[in-house]
C-alpha cells in the first residue's frame, strides 16, 4: 500500500503525446457513447413503471434521451470551438478591422464576432477599444450583435434538438441581420450619439497589447478548449436541464393544436409579440431552445420561434444597461429598433416560406 | 512593493482572478498591493479589451480570462 506514494508526491508535467492521445481517445469513445443514446435512453425509461406511449413515458423518453445527448453534443463543439477561438483574439480583430470601409467590414466582422473570444461582461472595454482605434461604429456593431446572437450554444442545441436545416438558418439569418444592422447603424452616421467621454479616448489604439497568447503550444490550446468546457457548461447546465424538462412536460401534456392557434403562421400578431416578449426575458439560448424545439413540434411556426429565440438571445436588457456607460439612450433606441426589425423580417419570411 | 491593477467591471473571473494574485502573492510571500480596478473608461483606458486584465506596475501582461498560475507567480516575482 505504502510503496506506490512516491508517485503522487511529485506530480509531472503531462507529456505533449499523452495530450494528443488523450484528445484522441476521447474523440473516439464520444462517438461510440454517442451512438448507443437511443438504445440508452429506452433502457432507462423501461424502469419507470409507466406506460412507454403515455403522456408521461413520452416525457420521461424525452428527457432521458435529449439531456445527455444535448450535453454530449455541447461538450464535443464547445472544446473544438475553444481551441479553434484561442488563435483568435480581440487585439488581433481590432486590427484587422480599423479602418475597414463599411459593407465588407461589416460582413467581415460578423464572421469575426463568432470566432473571437468574447464575454458579454466586457462588451464595453471592446467596444471602447474598438471604436478608438478607428474601426467604424456600423463595423463595430455588427460584431457586437453577431458575436452574442449567433454562439456555439445556441447552434448545437438547435441542431440536436430541432434539425440541422435550422440551425443553418439561424447561423445564415444570425449573420445577415449582424451584417445588415451594423451597415444600417453606420450609414446612419451617428458617431454623436455616443457618450461625450467615448468621443474623447483615443488610447486604445496605441495602448500595449499583452501579445503572450501569440505562441501557444497545441497543448495549451486543448487546455483553453477544456477550460471553455469547464465553465460553458458550470453556466448552462441548470438551464438546459431545466429547459428540456420544460420542453418534455410540453411535449408529454399541451394538446397539439393549441401552438398551432396562438403561435401559428396565420396569427400575423404572433411574430412582433414574439419579439417584445423576447427582450426582457433573460435567460440563454441553452434555456430557450428546448422549449422552442417542443413549442414547433405543437405547431408552432417556424418564424415565430425563430423571432423569439433570437429576440431573447441579441436584445437583452442586462446588456442594454451596460452599454448605456457608452452609448446615449437615443443610440441604444436606434440599435434595439435596427435589430428588432431584422428579426421582425426574418420572422415574417420564415412564416410565408415554411 | 509592486503595484499590481487587475481590470474587470465585476463579472466572476473578474474576481476569481483578484483572489488568484493575493494567493499567488502570499504563497510567494511578497508584499504586493492589488487594485480591483472597475470602471470602465479606466479599464478602456489601460487598453484591455477583454476582462479580467492584469498589469504589474503599471505594464499589461494578460488579459481576457483567468491567468495561468505559474506565468501569474512569473509576473509577480519578475
Amino acid at each position: 500500500m505504502t510503496t506506490e506514494t512516491h508517485d503522487t508526491a511529485a506530480p509531472r508535467e503531462t507529456p505533449d503525446w499523452a495530450w494528443h492521445l488523450g484528445v484522441a481517445g476521447f474523440a473516439a469513445v464520444w462517438w461510440l457513447v454517442y451512438r448507443q443514446l437511443i438504445p440508452f435512453s429506452e433502457w432507462v425509461t423501461a424502469f419507470f413503471p409507466v406506460e412507454r406511449h403515455s403522456h408521461t413515458g413520452e416525457a420521461i423518453a424525452f428527457f432521458v434521451y435529449d439531456v445527455p445527448k444535448v450535453m454530449l453534443l455541447l461538450a464535443l463543439i464547445v472544446f473544438a470551438m475553444g481551441v479553434v477561438r484561442s488563435f483568435f483574439s480581440p487585439e488581433k480583430t481590432r486590427a484587422l478591422l480599423s479602418g475597414k470601409r463599411e459593407g465588407a467590414g461589416n460582413v467581415m466582422s460578423a464572421g469575426l464576432g463568432i470566432l473571437t473570444p468574447f464575454c458579454s461582461c466586457s462588451a464595453v472595454p471592446l467596444f471602447i477599444g474598438f471604436v478608438s482605434a478607428g474601426v467604424p461604429l456600423g463595423v463595430t456593431f455588427s460584431f457586437l450583435i453577431a458575436a452574442p446572437m449567433v454562439n456555439e450554444v445556441a447552434l448545437v442545441l438547435l441542431f440536436g434538438l430541432v434539425g440541422w436545416k435550422v440551425a443553418v438558418t439561424y447561423l445564415v439569418f444570425g449573420l445577415a441581420i449582424a451584417i445588415v444592422a451594423g451597415f444600417v447603424i453606420g450609414k446612419l452616421r451617428l458617431e454623436g450619439w455616443l457618450q461625450d467621454w467615448v468621443r474623447d479616448i483615443h488610447s486604445g489604439a496605441n495602448a500595449p497589447v499583452a501579445g503572450e497568447d501569440e505562441k501557444l503550444t497545441m497543448v495549451e490550446r486543448y487546455k483553453l478548449g477544456l477550460e471553455a468546457v469547464r465553465e460553458i457548461f458550470a453556466r448552462v447546465w441548470i438551464w438546459i436541464v431545466a429547459g428540456i424538462a420544460m420542453g418534455a412536460l410540453i411535449h408529454g401534456y399541451v394538446p397539439e393544436d393549441l401552438m398551432a392557434r396562438i403561435m401559428g403562421a396565420d396569427a400575423w400578431w404572433s411574430v412582433p409579440a414574439a419579439v417584445v416578449i423576447g427582450i426582457p426575458m433573460y435567460t440563454n439560448a441553452a434555456g430557450v431552445i428546448p422549449i422552442v424545439e417542443a413549442l414547433l413540434g405543437k405547431g408552432a411556426a417556424l418564424g415565430t420561434v425563430l423571432a423569439f429565440m433570437m429576440s431573447v438571445i441579441a436584445l437583452s436588457l442586462p446588456e442594454m444597461i451596460i452599454l448605456k456607460q457608452v452609448l446615449t439612450l437615443r443610440l441604444i433606441a436606434v440599435f434595439v429598433g435596427v435589430v428588432a426589425s431584422g428579426i421582425l423580417a426574418v420572422g415574417f419570411l420564415f412564416n410565408l416560406i415554411f | 512593493m509592486k503595484t499590481v491593477k487587475v481590470y474587470g467591471p465585476g463579472c466572476k473571473r473578474c474576481e476569481a482572478t483578484e483572489k488568484m494574485v493575493r494567493d499567488a502573492a502570499g504563497k510567494l510571500g511578497l508584499e504586493v498591493e492589488v487594485e480591483k480596478v472597475s470602471d470602465p473608461k479606466s479599464i478602456a483606458m489601460a487598453g484591455v479589451m477583454s476582462t479580467p486584465g492584469i498589469a504589474v506596475d503599471g505594464k499589461l501582461v494578460h488579459t481576457g480570462g483567468l491567468p495561468d498560475e505559474a506565468k501569474l507567480e512569473g509576473w509577480l516575482s519578475a
